[in-house]
């Protein structure tokens, strides 16, 4: 076992773990959209960032990635590691202001306002579904394409794969297609259900921290969008 | 011919230079990428046949060499053992240059260097104040050896370090060396050498590899390409020193393919080395086993990033990974790996010939040696300079590049690539090293100095960098990818007068997530370019936000043309050239320019004599 330091308290963790597993271990939620237990770590959301080092000599890391070393000292919520989250989750969220995992997620780290225009994409790449589809489903059958601002994700030459078996593990561990965000209004990108309107829930649980997952009784009637 | 030890190396270097005649004729070309463009290799082709046709062929000898680094002056031809600096020399010279200087002695005057300050003539390199100021411990051998011939490179006591690190130095001594003497990295993190070499060389596990990186990838940038092919094998020496120093017998040279001479002259030094049994198994006789293999890199940007280029060497999309477990231990195919830029491995045998405490006492407190640095831009000197660390950014720009052309003054210069930042007049007396440029908010980078004059506007400036970076971005990870297309889609509004003071404090939030969140160093240093403009030249940033208006004159949405009549004489000249016929008037009478017509091309503006275009 290695003994660090997170958020403060002393903790010990197997060091076959990665960071994440760790705090996790622990209780401690971070937000992730590029990570799964059964999947290798890519790294790549950058949502799950936490601040490591001593006084002045902090950095920021993936702790899906970074290993667990002795006296390692973690922060898991500072004030700069908040800022990032948000930061990124702007990003995103202006990149795909329909996905329902970005606005619940947007909810979480009460994400206030998106300063960019939408540009309605379906996929954020986190690359899941190609790790589910080699990894798990041993097929390969998807990969990158392009690079930079024109990646995306496809079979070979944009064709139909024999090496697809239509399996629908990719659709099964996408985060973005699990269900359409009913929210947000073509004007306003952030769809802040949950925190701009009073809570169904909200007499019978209090001040509940509701993330809408699974009561979405707040979120708008089909009939009730225009 | 395969030598097999120290003494048959040295036999052999004493057999050549005996062999040559100090005194003998030789003509020198400069075979380097900038004279290429200028036609060097027409000039080479015509002093061939000039020779032949006089049957000079046996008295005089030809080399086409490496880069000279005064590549605004090329091609460049010199003649030895004189060492008589013929510049701009086009194949209709050759002719004049073999029937005076060859056989009569005679110095041509017009194809001597004029010095633009005082209007002396300069016939020795030596005498050029570009080359006076700077201290060519590298480059200076780009002149003196043919890079196809390594008996040119044994001539000028090649290999000689490799043999006393094999017959006399353990790896511990030679790693020590190479740690006392202060070396950093070149390729722009400034990680001392000697601590990578060490990590590598503990790091568990059977097979090694060294890996040199030759994927120069900023615009402008040069150095690492006229190394290769102007002293392949200095590269290659360093390299094997480094790979006995490591425990390693696997090196991987990993060049663009837009480097085809740096790939040919790699690949000839490589298979040269091998006939004389400095590369393969049981190099001269020492019993240590070492080969090089060439890869050619696709030409990503993001390929020189070292993580993105072991995945390149793999097979695999060049895409870098976390650097969490550091290279040394796990690099290359999961190998303990050891990964140097060009510069740094040339740099090597030098170190291990002269000391550690000769090459110490080069530079600065935390910077040793000499940097490369490849000046281009709005500068009068364009070429290659290598310095001493420490000088001064002045020194540089006006006493070795020779100031800004056209009388303009300089405003800010560009340092360490498109990851790099700007830095203002008002620190041009700033020493140069990796520390101080740093603090400058800019970095060393691999050596690149784009040198602008107060016609360049900060802002499209940064614009272009954040573009460029967008576009060479892999798209891995969401801060880069997602960060820098909005980062440049701020810009171009700013540029197009679109912008907001808002737009100022995103610039800043997206920086910071930048330096903090993204996954390589292409991302973490990606803002560099913006926030170094941004701290330096704001009250541009203003102009364009608050006033609608590019000081420099350079955004097109911003500036509008007129014709100034108290200047216009009439003459017509920006009649004739615009485009869309934007300009009436009649001959000697005063012309007015039509603003809805205008495309903003500034055609009128450069042709015009008299100063009567005005750009506002």
């Amino acid at each position: 076992m290695v003994s660090f330091m997170l958020n403060g308290a002393q903790v010990q963790a197997d060091p076959k773990w990665n960071l994440l597993e760790a705090v996790q271990f622990y209780g401690i939620n971070i937000p992730t959209l590029c990570h799964d237990e059964g999947l290798t770590p890519y790294g790549v959301c950058r949502m799950c960032v936490v601040e490591v080092g001593d006084q002045n000599r902090t950095k920021l890391v993936a702790s899906c990635m970074h290993p667990i070393t002795e006296g390692l000292n973690v922060r898991t919520h500072s004030s700069r590691v908040i800022k990032t989250r948000k930061m990124i989750l702007e990003l995103l969220i202006a990149r795909c202001p329909s996905s329902k995992k970005l606005q619940d997620m947007a909810a979480m780290l009460e994400l206030k306002q998106v300063r960019f225009d939408p540009l309605n994409e379906d996929c954020i790449l986190c690359g899941l579904c190609v790790r589910m589809c080699e990894e798990q489903m041993v097929a390969k059958a998807i990969g990158y394409a392009g690079r930079g601002t024109d990646r995306y994700i496809t079979t070979p030459f944009d064709m139909t794969s024999d090496e697809c078996r239509k399996c629908g593990a990719c659709m099964y561990i996408c985060p973005v297609c699990e269900l359409r965000c009913q929210g947000p209004q073509a004007s306003t990108t952030l769809c802040s259900g949950c925190i701009n309107t009073e809570p169904v829930c909200a007499p019978d649980y209090g001040e509940a921290m509701c993330f809408m997952v699974p009561c979405l009784s707040c979120v708008k009637k089909p009939e009730d969008v225009k | 011919m395969k030598l097999s030890s120290e003494k048959e190396l040295e036999d052999l270097r004493n057999e050549i230079i005996s062999g040559r005649d100090p005194n003998k004729l030789c003509i020198a070309v400069c075979g380097g990428t900038g004279c290429h463009a200028g036609g060097c290799s027409n000039v080479a082709q015509e002093i061939r046949t000039e020779l032949d046709s006089k049957n000079l062929a046996d008295k005089v000898d030809i080399r086409i060499t490496g880069c000279h680094g005064f590549c605004e002056r090329g091609p460049i031809v010199i003649v030895y053992p004189e060492g008589i600096f013929y510049q701009k020399v086009i194949p209709r010279d050759i002719k004049e240059i073999i029937a005076s200087t060859i056989e009569n002695g005679k110095i041509i005057d017009r194809l001597l260097y004029h010095d633009p300050v005082s209007g002396e003539k300069k016939i020795r390199v030596e005498d050029i104040t570009f080359y006076q100021k700077q201290n060519r411990l590298i480059l200076e051998n780009n002149t003196r050896v043919d890079p196809a011939q390594i008996k040119d490179y044994l001539a000028i006591n090649g290999y000689s370090a490799l043999a006393k690190v094999l017959g006399k130095m353990t790896p511990e001594i030679v790693i020590d060396m190479v740690k006392s003497s202060g070396l950093r990295g070149r390729g722009g993190g400034g990680f001392p050498t000697g601590r990578k070499w060490e990590s590598t060389r503990i790091a568990e596990g059977d097979v090694k590899y060294v890996i040199c990186n030759a994927d120069e990838g900023d615009p402008g940038a040069f150095m690492d390409r006229s190394i290769l092919e102007g002293n392949p094998h200095s590269v290659l020496e360093g390299m094997i020193i480094g790979a006995y120093a490591i425990g390693s017998n696997e090196g991987h040279i990993y060049v663009r393919n837009e480097y085809p001479l740096a790939v040919s002259n790699i690949s000839t030094a490589i298979k040269q080395a091998r006939e004389f049994g400095i590369l393969g198994d049981d190099i001269l006789g020492s019993g240590f086993g070492f080969d090089v293999k060439v890869n050619r890199g696709g030409g990503a940007f993001v390929c020189g990033e070292s993580t993105a280029l072991m995945a390149s060497l793999e097979g695999k999309p060049g895409e870098p990974r976390a650097k969490y477990i550091h290279t040394s231990e796990k690099g290359l195919w999961d190998k303990p790996s050891n990964l140097n830029n060009v510069e740094t491995w040339a740099n090597v045998p030098m170190i291990i010939n002269k000391g550690s405490k000769w090459y110490s006492g080069i530079g600065t407190e935390s910077s040793k040696g000499t940097k490369v640095f490849s000046l281009v831009g709005k500068i009068n000197n364009t070429g290659l300079v290598e310095v001493s660390m420490g000088m001064t950014l002045r020194e540089i720009i006006f006493d070795i590049g020779g100031g800004i052309p056209g009388g303009k003054s300089f405003k800010a210069v560009q340092t360490g690539g498109p990851s790099g930042g700007c830095i203002p007049e008002s620190l041009i007396d700033m020493a140069v090293d990796y520390d101080r440029l740093m603090e400058a908010g800019s970095m060393m980078g691999s050596g690149g100095m784009i040198v602008m004059d107060e016609e360049t506007c900060m802002v499209d400036l940064a614009k272009y960098f954040t573009n460029f970076l967008q576009e060479e971005s892999c798209g891995k990870c969401v801060p880069c990818r997602e960060g820098l297309r909005r980062m440049g889609d701020i810009l171009k509004d700013i540029t197009e007068g679109k912008g907001s003071m808002e737009d100022i404090l995103l610039i800043e939030d997206l920086a910071g997530m930048l330096k903090d969140a993204s996954l390589c160093g292409l991302g973490m240093t990606a803002s560099n370019p913006v926030m170094s403009t941004l701290k330096y030249f704001k009250d541009e940033y203003l102009a364009h936000i608050i006033d609608h208006r590019c000081p420099a004159g350079v955004c097109r949405e911003l500036i509008t043309y007129g014709i100034d009549a108290d200047n216009c004489t009439g003459c017509g000249m920006c009649k004739k050239n615009c485009p869309p016929g934007a300009i009436s008037g009649e001959r000697k009478e005063t012309h007015v320019l039509d603003t809805g017509k205008c495309i903003k091309c500034g055609i009128c503006y450069d042709v015009c004599k008299f100063k009567a275009v005005r750009k506002e």
